[in-house]
């Protein structure tokens, strides 16, 4: 099996008209096509280069990750004498990966990268999740080198993003027994030793996903007697496993088994300051997490895919009351709704990626040179749609990923509930996704700014004004209609002017914006495609998006500012 | 020091995934039905080459493969992997070729390469499962060869120590190079393409393939040797015509019959231990278990 060679849906997105400006920005102009041999030399080359290394990733995904997820998710990581030992099938995932020369897909080339777009990362991702969700955490977090690579200085960045290249693991340690969604209370102390000009780490980190990772990002106080975020800076780590580390106990979770979550102690751990002091948590952390959100996003859409897969695969196969049961009504609409879920979800999560590509590769070329006054104006525009899109897309498609394996549970009956099928995995690797990197409710936090601020609605009108397929002509009628709705919700619950309502309400508006705007996704991509992907999906995901919508709409508008309180509890 | 290592390799139909177009109404192998891969055992083969490349210096890994011209698809993919490069061995004269043919063929392109040190290929190829080609190639170059092979275990003195993997059990056993390897398919798993090398590489192409895409990227093989993959004709290699292609073939297919399961009738069993013991010596007894 090949997780990429199988999935037209995933190749689809190669062929998004913005590939052109992001191909050519991140290869700048194809300035290393003398200096590599394996650089690309102009864009069809480019893209046929993600092909071929997605197409290395969807082999080892299907023949080697996705075997290994059922033994994976029952051994698990073992702790001996303070150190991880990952279970068997994790290793040697994690070797092939390695072996196949394809960690660091986007750092850059002189450090031993690929060079490679945002865009083609995600897809390795929603790939790897597709075939072990658990593991996508460990293939996923070299987000990390990615932060290395944006703000550390260059001796750091050449020594540690040739290591990433070469298979070093890495880790994120930011939460602490008492700074969870609130980083901002982080104790573990970060100390400078004039002597040897070398910082040292103390105390505690918990929850940390591959805790004992070999490069460590850790955010931690260097500024004594300070207690909020703008005394926390941003540290690398190596961890030599010489028990200036330990891992104190691993976490028994409900889901994603594979992927060891520790508990640790820093003890008088060396580590090098990454970028500018008490910076730590305003801007490295947030870059992380945005990373990181994305990394969710992809590994969510994965999970959906997978869990899709297998609720299909169940209803064609099993007969009752003599003939197939995705005969039935019942079944074939509950596993459309899955494919509608995942394909809005993965057009999003595209979209999102394109979006961060963009101005993330802005953001490396004014550290090479200044922007021009156009490209400026450029980067703020992708940055602000990328902000705008990233929490909306962790919130809906980890989501979706807990709908999607909930139903196919219930399409494969009572198999479903044993052990015999994957979907009883499915279903509880999906149940972190919309906690972790900030739960949905988190993710609303930072959304509905988008909402009041009228960029979402931007965004619709944007999408509103590109050409379609007349065959869609109807369902785009029923977009603006959602749309009239939406803006009419908006201005009813910014008049009251109290931020208590407004918060209350803050969900069912963030969801009203991303119904509509995964339903202009679905008919867009459904025009551009040849293959007949997405039309199916476009006119489900719009039959369940505007229910969605006028439900939330008829809430809010007979819900005055009063009703709050009875839902008060204290 | 040099040490040239070749890897015989073929391009089989997938055996594996049979459709039920797989065979023509004749009886022959729909070949066009059957996507084409790169035999299972050679990707064995050529993980142990490619391993003792990396623990000797100075060795190559060269694929010699004979077939038409999308075969060179199997010197890439093992380009991809670590190889240094590849012939193929390609033309109509080449065509309808046995075990012995083949072999033949393959010896001849062997000779022209200059010093061999180990010849490695899988114990055989899919689609014939014959098990000839190894042996017959060392036969005709004069060289020793060890079957089954498992693992190479060691190398020095000129000499190779290989575990081999036999029906009732293993065997270490050591020779002189040159040697031929026949590998089995229980040694290691082929390692996985390599992104840059795959980058690096996937535009390698043969003269025939050159022309076939036309003038795209010319400066790109003068500035890039290594991405000329040679292809040998008839007229490359010193050769006696009669011991090529179809009259050098003397194996005959006599009939082929399609085999369709057709039983219907079913037997009832109770769980008893004399019933199952009956069922597994009748099983044993008429070849369909053991």
């Amino acid at each position: 099996m090949n997780f990429f060679n199988d999935n037209p849906a995933i190749k689809f997105q190669l062929s998004h008209p913005l590939m052109q400006k992001i191909v050519t920005l991140k290869e700048r102009n194809f300035a290393e096509k003398d200096k590599f041999d394996y650089a690309s030399r102009d864009f069809e080359d480019a893209i046929d280069n993600y092909k071929k290394v997605l197409e290395i990733i969807g082999e080892i995904a299907g023949d080697i990750i996705a075997p290994n997820a059922e033994s994976v998710d029952h051994d698990g990581p073992q702790v001996e004498n303070n150190r991880v030992i990952y279970a068997r099938g994790t290793q040697e995932n994690h070797d092939a990966l390695t072996q196949a020369g394809v960690y660091g897909l986007t750092l850059p080339r002189q450090y031993g990268g690929l060079n490679f777009p945002f865009v083609a990362y995600v897809m390795s991702g929603e790939m790897v999740a597709r075939a072990d969700a658990g593991f996508a955490n460990i293939w996923g977090l070299q987000d990390c080198a990615e932060t290395i690579s944006e703000f550390a200085s260059d001796d750091i960045k050449a020594e540690y993003l040739p290591r990433v290249c070469d298979g070093a693991t890495c880790s994120m340690d930011l939460t602490e027994p008492d700074a969870g969604s609130d980083l901002q209370a982080v104790q573990l102390k970060a100390t400078f030793n004039e002597a040897d000009g070398i910082w040292y780490l103390n105390g505690v980190k918990r929850f940390i996903t591959n805790g004992d990772a070999q490069i460590k990002l850790v955010l931690a106080r260097s500024e004594e007697g300070t207690s909020d975020g703008r005394g926390l800076s941003y540290f690398v780590a190596d961890n030599k496993h010489d028990h200036t580390v330990l891992v104190r106990r691993i976490e028994n979770k409900l889901g994603i088994k594979g992927s060891p979550t520790c508990e640790l102690v820093f003890n008088n751990t060396p580590a090098q300051l990454v970028g500018t002091r008490r910076m730590g948590l305003i801007k490295y952390v947030m870059s992380l997490m945005n990373g990181a959100r994305l990394g969710i996003g992809a590994q969510s859409v994965g999970l959906s895919a997978s869990a899709y897969n297998e609720a299909l695969a169940y209803a064609r196969d099993r007969r009752q009351f003599g003939k197939a049961i995705i005969e039935f009504p019942a079944v074939f609409e509950m596993v459309s709704n899955i494919k509608a879920k995942l394909d809005a979800s993965r057009a999003l999560l595209y979209e999102t990626t394109r979006f961060v590509d963009v101005y993330k590769i802005y953001e490396a070329i004014e550290s090479e040179r200044k922007l021009s006054p156009e490209e400026k104006a450029e980067y703020k525009d992708y940055l602000k749609l990328a902000d705008a899109l990233t929490p909306m897309l962790k919130m809906f498609s980890s989501e979706y990923a807990n709908q999607n394996a909930y139903d196919s549970i219930q399409v494969h009956g009572g198999s479903g509930f044993m052990k015999d099928y994957a979907c009883e995995r499915h279903f509880r690797d999906a149940r972190i996704m919309t906690i972790y990197e900030g739960t949905s409710q988190l993710q609303v936090v930072a959304a509905i700014r988008h909402v009041t601020t009228g960029n979402y609605l931007k965004m619709i009108r944007d999408y509103d004004a590109q050409p379609i397929n007349p065959e869609f002509t109807s369902l785009r009628k029923r977009l603006q209609i959602m749309t009239n709705l939406y803006e009419n919700t908006v201005i009813r619950v910014n008049e009251t002017k109290n931020q208590e309502y407004l918060d209350f309400q803050a969900r069912r508006m963030v969801e009203m914006a991303g119904h509509i705007i995964m339903g202009y996704l679905l008919i867009i991509d459904a025009s551009r495609d040849k293959e007949d992907l997405f039309r199916k999906s476009a006119e489900v995901y719009l039959n369940f998006g505007e229910v969605e919508v006028r439900r939330h709409a008829a809430f809010i508008k007979k819900f005055e500012v009063e009703n709050v309180d009875v839902y008060k509890v204290i | 020091m040099s040490f040239n290592i070749v890897v015989l390799a073929k391009q089989v139909p997938d055996t594996r995934n049979v459709g039920k177009d797989a065979m023509k109404a004749d009886g022959t192998v729909n070949r066009a039905a059957l996507p084409a891969i790169y035999n299972p055992e050679d990707l064995n083969a050529l993980e142990q080459a490619l391993s003792l490349k990396s623990k000797i210096e100075g060795a190559t890994v060269h694929i010699l493969t004979m077939g038409p011209a999308r075969a060179a698809e199997i010197i890439r993919e093992s380009m991809y992997r670590g190889a240094d490069g590849g012939y193929l061995l390609s033309g109509r004269e080449f065509a309808g070729s046995d075990t012995l043919a083949t072999s033949y063929a393959l010896a001849c392109a062997i000779r022209k390469m200059g010093k061999v040190d180990l010849i490695v290929c899988g114990r055989q190829a899919i689609d014939g499962d014959t098990a000839q080609v190894g042996p017959q190639v060392a036969e005709k170059l004069g060289f020793p060869q060890i079957t089954y092979a498992e693992d190479i275990l060691n190398l020095s003195d000129n000499k190779i120590t290989v575990k081999r993997r036999l029906e009732r059990g293993i065997e270490v056993v050591r020779g002189p190079l040159p040697m031929v390897v026949t590998v089995n398919g229980s040694a290691a798993n082929c390692r996985p393409r390599h992104a840059k090398l795959t980058l690096k590489y996937k535009h390698a192409a043969t003269p025939s393939e050159k022309q076939e895409a036309g003038s795209d990227y010319t400066d790109l093989y003068d500035a890039h040797p290594y991405l000329n993959i040679t292809e040998w004709g008839v007229n490359d290699i010193e050769h006696d015509i009669q011991w090529l292609g179809l009259s050098g073939s003397p194996t005959k297919v006599k009939q082929i019959e399609n085999v369709v399961f057709t039983a219907k009738e079913s037997k009832r069993l109770t769980a008893s231990d004399v019933e199952i013991e009956d069922l597994m010596k009748e099983l044993i007894a008429n070849h369909t278990i053991g």
